[in-house]
């Protein structure tokens, strides 16, 4: 079958399951929008390519799919990088497709040409510079099991402008094998059984699941271990969800802005079952201190994550679920259970941590961010689709919004990306447009892809914008009161646009609340209109986030409120 | 921990871009790179990369895992140890007085070098070997006057098994 580049990739695109692309044309992918039109593809218009790379990346955390963007070279290629890094960060599977200058005038500085294969080696799982129209079909079946194969990851693909045109015999590539990229899916079995001789032993044990519990859809096999076993457990940022937030074995978030409880309970325990976790430092804290007692198992299906910031006693290299699924089977084929495992002792310990310190604010004149969030949740009784900017709004989401599934909770854990929360849930929303989509925001970061509100109201994607408005960059400061003398340096807003105004130019509605008692109502009411809303709350200013623990020091030196 | 010399080669697809995928994880990472050598294999689809690092144990370890991780990357073996030959070349140009010319030609014989270039004043030598040797070479011929020198980095096979010798 004759078949142009363009047409290839369509092809393709239809055939691993692709539905919608986000993306902005240009000189360079013209031909390929031209082929679009003809496609069948849902195309997002973003109104910024930084935009469209977050939209895809909610979009495939919403759903599990591969996210797809399409964007012009040059200024289109660059303005993806952010994106990228921040879906690499976070393991997230996403084909990014560049057009770039006709491959006879690589290398000249053509106009709108970028080395954008070169300038995101660093930041993708893998990219390609398709310089042949014959090889774009292996190319692209390639990027898109890469992409969500393994440790899933952002993989780009570079396409001259001249190889979208350029015809070819095209014949469907069935199935793709890459001699070099195998990776492990099932687990050792005497790694497993090593594992499971130290749950035996355990007196003191903790569940510390991460953001590879939900790219590999292991919460089940994960809740129903430590249920059977009796262990509680807590998670990164990343591995909200994927453990019930309202289940009594749930500790709450490790870390910086861990519960107390979590905090303890990690430095306490004396073995911990790490699960598709990388050991961030936001989470270990001085690396030499964390769950200095323990015996570690670590179970992440990329290698280089295990001892890299954490020794380990056993590793376990594997997908999560499989090898949740085989350590299940052996519990079950030992007879091991909650009871016979003597854990009375160490959940009362665990419960005398959870009543010595619990999350806490004082809602007085001035709106509590907290009670925005906390108000929420009961609103939405935790079934929203929450993403989140980043900084303190990011934190409160995290702490006072209780998810009870994965895939619920959208946030850039790695980069921490301002600016993600908005693009990411216009591409949750479009994944699933009957949700509730909210994004809980910082006066800062929503100016910085303000613009992509236009795209939410012409897609018609109704997607709820929370601004916790405390008129300055909240997270920042915080730093700056508690550790550099309350020195304000740049952080606090001296002018700030009318959201309220700012939505309805878009041609979305807009509500402000300035006080507690409007919190309620105000929340009620934006969760229901129509379309997309920008709620506005003016909280208290100078509020921080807490627990907190230093940057560097040891995970129970704890900040309290 | 000890940091160590370490030999790693590897099997990698011969195309654009694929050293750099090696390196950038070096310099992207801050591992180092001791020496760097690159060529064909006898399958010009494949290209073998030999790279000599410092690390302790764990950092090793985890430089391996990386460069595994790369897509490029079909074959990963460390041959820092016995069971691997190891080999350097240097080409050295050395000030060849009339007085040291007996005892340059001496040290040339005695680590089967050769003289590959005569020049008015200079010699220059061709030597091959594993580090030590071309270490001692260089070391010796110092004090003659080396005008310059261009070293490769070192590549290495695997031994084969040398079964009834
Ligand atoms: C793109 C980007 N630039 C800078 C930062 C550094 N940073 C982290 S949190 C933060 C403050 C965010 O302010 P805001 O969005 O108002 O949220 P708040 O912390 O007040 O909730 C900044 C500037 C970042 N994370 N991302």
């Amino acid at each position: 079958m004759e078949r142009t580049g363009a047409q290839i990739l369509m092809e393709i695109l239809k055939e691993e399951g692709v539905d919608t692309i986000f993306g902005f044309p240009g000189g360079a992918v013209i031909d390929l929008y031209d082929e679009l039109m003809r496609s069948g593809l849902n195309h997002i218009l973003v109104r910024h390519e930084q935009g469209a790379v977050h939209a895809a990346d909610g979009y495939a955390r919403a759903s599990g799919k591969v996210g797809v963007c399409l964007v012009t070279s040059g200024p289109g290629a660059t303005n993806t990088v952010t994106g990228i890094a921040t879906a690499y960060l976070d393991s997230i599977p996403m084909v990014v497709i560049t057009g770039q200058v006709s491959s006879h005038l690589i290398g000249n500085d053509a106009f709108q040409e970028v080395d954008i294969v070169g300038i995101t080696r660093p930041c993708t799982k893998h990219n390609y510079l398709v310089s042949r129209v014959e090889d774009l079909a292996k190319a692209l079946k390639e990027a898109f099991y890469i992409a969500r194969s393994g440790r899933p990851g952002p993989v780009l693909v570079d396409i001259p402008k001249n190889v979208g045109a350029a015809k070819t015999d095209y014949q469907p590539i069935e199935s793709v094998a890459i001699k070099s990229y195998n990776p492990t899916y099932t687990p050792n079995a005497k790694q497993l059984e090593k594992a499971l001789g130290l749950l035996k032993a355990a007196r003191k044990p903790v569940i510390f699941s991460g953001g590879g519990v939900i790219l590999s859809k292991a919460s089940i096999e994960l809740t129903t271990l430590a249920r059977n076993l009796g262990i509680p457990v807590t998670s990164s940022l990343m591995g909200l969800g994927a453990f019930p937030g309202s289940d009594p074995l749930w500790l709450g978030m490790l870390g910086m802005h861990g519960t107390y409880r979590a905090n303890m309970a990690i430095s306490n325990c004396d073995l911990m079952l790490a699960i598709g976790v990388r050991f961030d430092d936001r989470v270990t804290g001085k690396t030499d201190c964390f769950a200095a007692q323990a015996k570690i198992v670590h179970i992440d299906i990329d290698p280089t994550s295990i001892r890299k910031n954490i020794p380990v006693a056993v590793p376990v290299v594997g997908d999560c679920k499989i090898s949740l699924t085989e350590l299940n089977r052996l519990v079950a084929e030992y007879n091991l259970s909650a009871d016979n495992a003597q854990r009375a002792e160490w959940l009362t310990q665990v419960d005398y941590w959870r009543k010595e310190h619990k999350l806490a604010y004082k809602q007085q004149e001035i709106i509590k961010p907290q009670f925005v969030v906390e108000t929420l949740y009961l609103l939405t009784k935790g079934q929203a689709i929450i993403t989140t900017e980043v900084g303190q709004n990011q934190m409160w989401s995290a702490q006072y919004y209780h998810f009870d599934q994965p895939q619920r909770f959208i946030t850039s854990g790695g980069l921490g990306t301002m600016g993600f929360g908005l693009p990411a849930a216009i591409g949750a929303q479009a994944a699933f447009p009957d949700a509730l989509v909210v994004d809980v925001a910082g006066d800062g970061s929503i100016q910085m892809n303000i613009q992509e509100m236009a795209t939410a109201v012409q897609y018609k994607l109704p997607v709820k914008i929370v601004i916790l408005n405390n008129r300055c960059l909240g997270m920042v400061r915080q730093w700056q009161q508690l550790f550099y003398d309350r020195r304000y340096s740049q952080t606090i807003a001296a002018h700030e646009p009318d959201f309220v105004k700012l939505a309805e130019a878009f041609g979305a509605s807009g509500l402000r609340a300035s006080k507690p008692a409007e919190v309620e109502a105000t929340l009620q009411r934006g969760l229901t209109m129509p379309g997309p809303v920008i709620m506005e709350f003016v909280v208290e200013s100078e509020e921080c986030v807490y627990p907190m623990v230093p940057a560097g020091r040891p995970i129970t030196d704890m900040l309290l409120v | 921990m000890k940091s160590e010399k370490h030999t790693l080669t590897m099997l990698v697809d011969n195309e654009p871009g694929v050293l750099s995928r090696v390196v950038g994880l070096f310099s992207g990472r801050g591992f180092n790179i001791d020496s760097l050598c690159v060529a064909e294999t006898m399958d010009p689809k494949v290209s073998r990369i030999t790279i000599v690092t410092q690390a302790n144990r764990p950092l090793l370890e985890q430089i391996e895992k990386q460069l595994r991780k790369l897509i490029n990357v079909i074959k990963l073996r460390d041959m820092s140890d016995d069971r691997a030959v190891r080999r350097e070349m240097a080409l050295i140009c050395v000030h060849a007085r009339p007085e040291s010319r007996d005892e340059i030609l001496r040290l040339v014989n005695l680590f089967r070098a050769k003289v590959i270039d005569v020049a008015s004043n200079y010699y220059t030598i061709e030597a091959s070997g594993d580090e030590d040797k071309m270490t001692a070479l260089i070391g010796l011929l110092k004090p003659m006057g080396i005008k310059k020198i261009a070293r490769t980095g070192s590549v290495a096979l695997y031994r084969e098994p040398k079964r009834g010798i």
